[in-house]
C-alpha cells in the first residue's frame, strides 16, 4: 500500500497543535510571530506549511521541538505528540523526544555537520548516545543508514568537506531517521541546493518515507515543490493559517488571494505564456478571521470588503 | 498588460546592430599561490548576442558561469579573451583599461541584493538624483524634480516614496528603485542578475512584470540571469544556456524549454517541480542523462566556434525550425530523420569500453 493511499484522518494524529500563540516579547514592544495556529499531522502524512520569510513558519517548526528560546515565548495554546503534551515534558523526556520521536533537517542543514568528525564517527555517535549500541553494531548500522541515502559506506570516514553539498544532505537525512522517528520536520531542507541536487533529494525523502513510513512536516516558500511532496498542506501568512486543504486541491483551486498570489508567483513549463500578477508590492492583510470550511476538507480565512481583512498600503502598479 | 505584449513574435531584431554582442568571450582566474601558473577557466569562447528590445536570459546552475559573464560584460572583471560589442563599438579596445562613463550610461546592471546595493545612509532621492547628475540628465532643478517622479512611478512606486530610506521599504520595492537608478541614465542595455532571487515569491513576478514593460515601453534590451527556468520561459525571448563556462544551447525561450536538445537543458528542465507534470523523477532516465552530460563536457573540440569540429560536423546544430533560431553546441546531437531534429544522441560515444555496445547497436540498426 502506498502512502497516499492511507486515509487521513481516520488515524490517530501523530502530531496536533492547537491554538499555537509564539510571541517574540522585547522591552518595550512585542511581536507575535505565530498567531492561533492549528493543525494536526496523521500517520505516514506529509504536510506542507507554506509561506514567506517571517510568516512564523520555522518558528512553528522549533516550538514542536522545544528549540524556541527568549525572547521568543509560547503564549497560547497546545502541542500534542502521540497523545503527549510536548510543553509539559521534562528535559529527560525532551532529550528522548528530539531525534527519537521527532527529528528535525535544518535549512542549510549540510553545514550543520561537525567539520573535524568523519561522517561515521558523528551517525556512531547518534546510536551510542540516543539508543545504546555498542560501537561495532553502531558502525554497521551507520552503514546500512548511507546505503540507504545511497552514499557508498565507504563514505564514512570521509569529513565533511570532502562530500558535495547534496551528500552531505542526504546524510544529514540519513541522520535524521537512524533512529526510525515517527515524524521529520523539514525545513526548507533544498533551499540552498542546486534544482538538480534538490529533485534527486526530494525522490529520496519520498522513498525514505514510503519504507519507513513516518510522517513529514514539509516547510518551504517553494509552492509547487510543496504540493509534488505534499498530502495535505497549509499556506500561512503574518503568523496565521489562511488556507489549508489537500495540497492537490491548493494547487487546482486556490481561494484566498494570497494563496493566489503565492500559486502565481511560479510561472508554468508548459502551455502558452499567460501574464501573471502575483502580489503586489505594498497589499498586506491585517486581522485575518478564524478559518472556515468552504469544501470538504478546504479552509479559508474569510477575506475581502466584508471581513475587512484586506488593506491596501502604499501604491504598487 | 495585453496578452499580445506576451506573445513571443517581436519585432524584428536581426536586421539592425545588435544592442549588444559578445564575441569569444574567455575568463580564467589564477588559482594557488602568487607564483602559480595554475588557473581554472570560467568562461570559454562565449557568444552571445542581443538584439534591440530584446530579453535574453541565461541559465544554469551554480557555479556555472553566468554571474562571470556579466560581470565581464559589465567591466566589473577584466575578460582574458574576446570582444565585447556595445551598439557594434568594441568597447574592450576603446576603453582600454576601465569603463568609460559613455559605455555606463549605455549599460548598467541590477544586482542579485537589493538590501546590500542600496547605502542604508540616504533616501531614495539620493540615488536617482546621483545617477541624473553624473550622466548629466539633471538639467534645472524643476526639470530634475520632474524627471525623479517619473522614474518613480515608471517603476511602480509612488513619488513620496522618494524621502524615504531603504530600510522602510520591502525587498520588492528596493528591487523597484535599483531598477529606478539603472534607468536614469536612459541605458539601452541592462544586465539583471538574479534579480528576483532574494525577494519573497509573492513579488517576484511583479519585478519580472516590470522587466518585461521596460522592454516593451522603452526598447531596452536586457540580459536576465537566473537559474529559475520558469522564470526565463516567462520574462526571456530567447534563452542561453551555460555549461562549465560554455554556451550549450539556445533558442527561442518556448521552443528552447520544450524541446531541450542539450542532456544538461534535458537534466535541468526535467528537474524543475512542476505539479502539472506527472511522474515527473525516472531514476533511469536522470542516469542515462548525467552520462550524457558528463560525456558532452569531454568534447575535444576547442576553436572558434563557428567552424567545425571535425570535417563532418558543425559546432552549432540547428534544432528544428529555423525561425526559432534554436541552436545546440554538442557533439552527441544527432538530427533524426524524419522526427523534427529533436533527437539526442544519448548514448555516449565510443570513446571508452563502456559505449561499443551501444556504437555496436547503432550501427546494427
Amino acid at each position: 500500500m502506498t502512502v497516499s493511499q492511507v486515509s487521513f484522518g481516520s488515524h490517530e494524529p501523530v502530531l496536533d497543535v492547537k491554538d499555537l500563540t509564539v510571541k517574540y516579547v522585547g522591552d518595550t514592544r512585542s511581536t507575535t510571530a505565530v498567531d492561533r495556529v492549528s493543525f494536526s499531522i496523521g500517520t505516514g502524512e506529509v504536510f506542507g506549511l507554506a509561506g514567506e520569510s517571517g510568516c512564523g513558519k520555522s518558528t512553528i517548526a522549533n516550538s514542536i521541538m522545544r528549540l524556541l528560546k527568549d525572547p521568543a515565548k509560547i503564549a497560547r495554546g497546545s502541542i500534542s505528540f502521540g497523545g503527549k503534551d510536548v510543553l509539559a515534558m521534562s528535559p529527560e523526556e525532551l532529550r528522548r523526544f528530539r531525534w527519537q520521536d521527532v527529528a528535525m533537517v535544518f535549512q542549510s542543514a549540510m553545514n550543520s555537520l561537525n567539520p573535524v568528525l568523519t561522517i561515521g564517527e558523528q551517525i556512531v555517535d547518534i546510536f551510542t548516545t540516543h539508543a545504546g549500541y555498542s560501537r561495532k553494531e553502531s558502525l554497521r548500522r551507520a552503514a546500512d543508514l548511507l546505503e540507504l541515502v545511497r552514499i557508498d559506506p565507504s563514505r564514512l570516514k570521509s569529513y565533511p568537506h570532502q562530500l558535495s553539498g547534496g551528500m552531505r544532505q542526504r546524510a544529514v537525512i540519513a541522520m535524521a531517521v537512524a533512529l526510525k522517528p515517527s515524524l521529520l520536520i523539514l525545513d526548507e531542507p533544498t533551499t540552498a541546493l542546486d534544482v538538480v541536487v534538490q529533485q534527486e533529494i526530494m525522490a529520496q525523502i519520498k522513498e525514505l518515507q514510503r519504507e519507513l513510513g513516518f510522517s513529514v512536516l514539509f516547510i518551504t516558500h517553494d509552492m509547487s515543490l510543496m504540493v509534488e511532496l505534499s498530502h495535505r498542506m497549509a499556506v500561512m501568512y503574518g503568523g496565521r493559517i489562511v488556507e489549508t486543504a489537500k495540497a492537490q486541491d491548493v494547487y487546482a483551486n486556490p481561494r484566498h488571494p494570497y494563496t493566489q498570489a503565492l500559486m502565481g508567483a511560479f510561472p508554468p513549463l508548459t502551455g502558452p505564456r499567460v501574464p501573471l500578477t502575483g502580489l503586489p508590492d505594498g497589499v498586506k492583510f491585517r486581522n485575518i478571521p478564524d478559518l472556515t470550511e468552504v469544501a470538504p476538507g478546504h479552509l479559508v480565512a474569510p477575506f475581502g470588503a466584508d471581513a475587512e481583512a484586506l488593506v491596501l498600503e502604499g501604491a504598487a502598479r | 498588460m495585453s496578452h499580445s505584449a506576451l506573445s513571443p513574435t517581436r519585432p524584428d531584431v536581426s536586421t539592425q546592430t545588435p544592442a549588444l554582442e559578445v564575441r569569444g568571450l574567455g575568463k580564467s582566474f589564477p588559482i594557488g599561490g602568487l607564483f602559480s601558473r595554475q588557473s581554472v577557466r570560467a568562461l570559454h569562447c562565449v557568444d552571445l548576442t542581443i538584439g534591440r528590445g530584446e530579453i535574453v536570459a541565461l541559465v544554469g546552475e551554480s557555479g556555472s558561469g553566468k554571474s562571470t559573464l556579466a560581470r565581464c560584460v559589465a567591466r566589473l572583471e577584466k575578460p582574458s579573451a574576446g570582444a565585447i560589442l556595445v551598439d557594434g563599438v568594441d568597447v574592450l579596445k576603446r576603453d582600454r583599461f576601465q569603463a568609460s562613463r559613455a559605455f555606463r550610461s549605455r549599460l548598467q546592471m541590477v544586482f542579485q541584493d537589493p538590501f546590500g546595493s542600496l547605502n542604508p545612509a540616504h533616501r531614495i532621492e539620493h540615488f536617482l538624483r546621483r545617477s541624473l547628475t553624473i550622466h548629466g540628465k539633471g538639467g534645472p532643478e524643476s526639470e530634475t524634480q520632474r524627471r525623479l517622479e517619473e522614474l518613480m512611478t515608471t517603476v511602480g512606486l509612488q513619488a513620496d516614496m522618494l524621502n524615504s530610506y531603504p530600510h522602510e521599504l520591502s525587498g520588492g520595492q528596493r528591487q523597484r528603485v535599483a531598477i529606478a537608478r539603472a534607468l536614469a541614465v536612459e541605458p539601452q542595455v541592462i544586465l539583471a542578475d538574479e534579480p528576483t532571487s532574494m525577494l519573497d515569491v509573492s513579488v517576484r513576478i511583479g519585478v519580472l512584470n516590470l522587466m518585461r514593460k521596460l522592454r516593451d515601453e522603452q526598447g531596452i534590451s536586457m540580459l536576465y540571469i537566473t537559474h529559475d527556468l520558469a522564470s526565463a520561459r516567462y520574462l526571456a525571448d530567447r534563452t542561453a544556456v551555460m555549461f562549465a563556462g560554455e554556451l550549450v544551447e539556445e533558442g527561442e525561450s518556448l521552443d528552447l524549454l520544450a524541446n531541450p536538445a542539450h542532456p544538461y537543458t534535458q537534466l535541468l528542465v526535467s528537474a524543475v517541480p512542476d505539479p502539472a507534470r506527472a511522474g515527473s523523477y525516472d531514476p533511469v532516465r536522470r542516469a542515462e542523462l548525467r552520462q550524457a552530460v558528463m560525456a558532452s563536457t569531454g568534447c575535444a573540440f576547442d576553436g572558434d566556434p563557428n567552424q567545425a569540429c571535425s570535417a563532418s560536423e558543425p559546432v552549432r546544430h540547428q534544432v528544428g525550425d529555423a525561425a526559432n533560431r534554436h541552436w545546440v553546441r554538442c557533439h552527441l546531437y544527432r538530427p533524426r530523420a524524419g522526427a523534427g531534429g529533436h533527437a539526442l544522441a544519448t548514448e555516449p560515444v565510443a570513446t571508452e569500453p563502456v559505449a561499443t555496445e551501444h556504437t555496436d547497436k547503432k550501427a546494427s540498426a
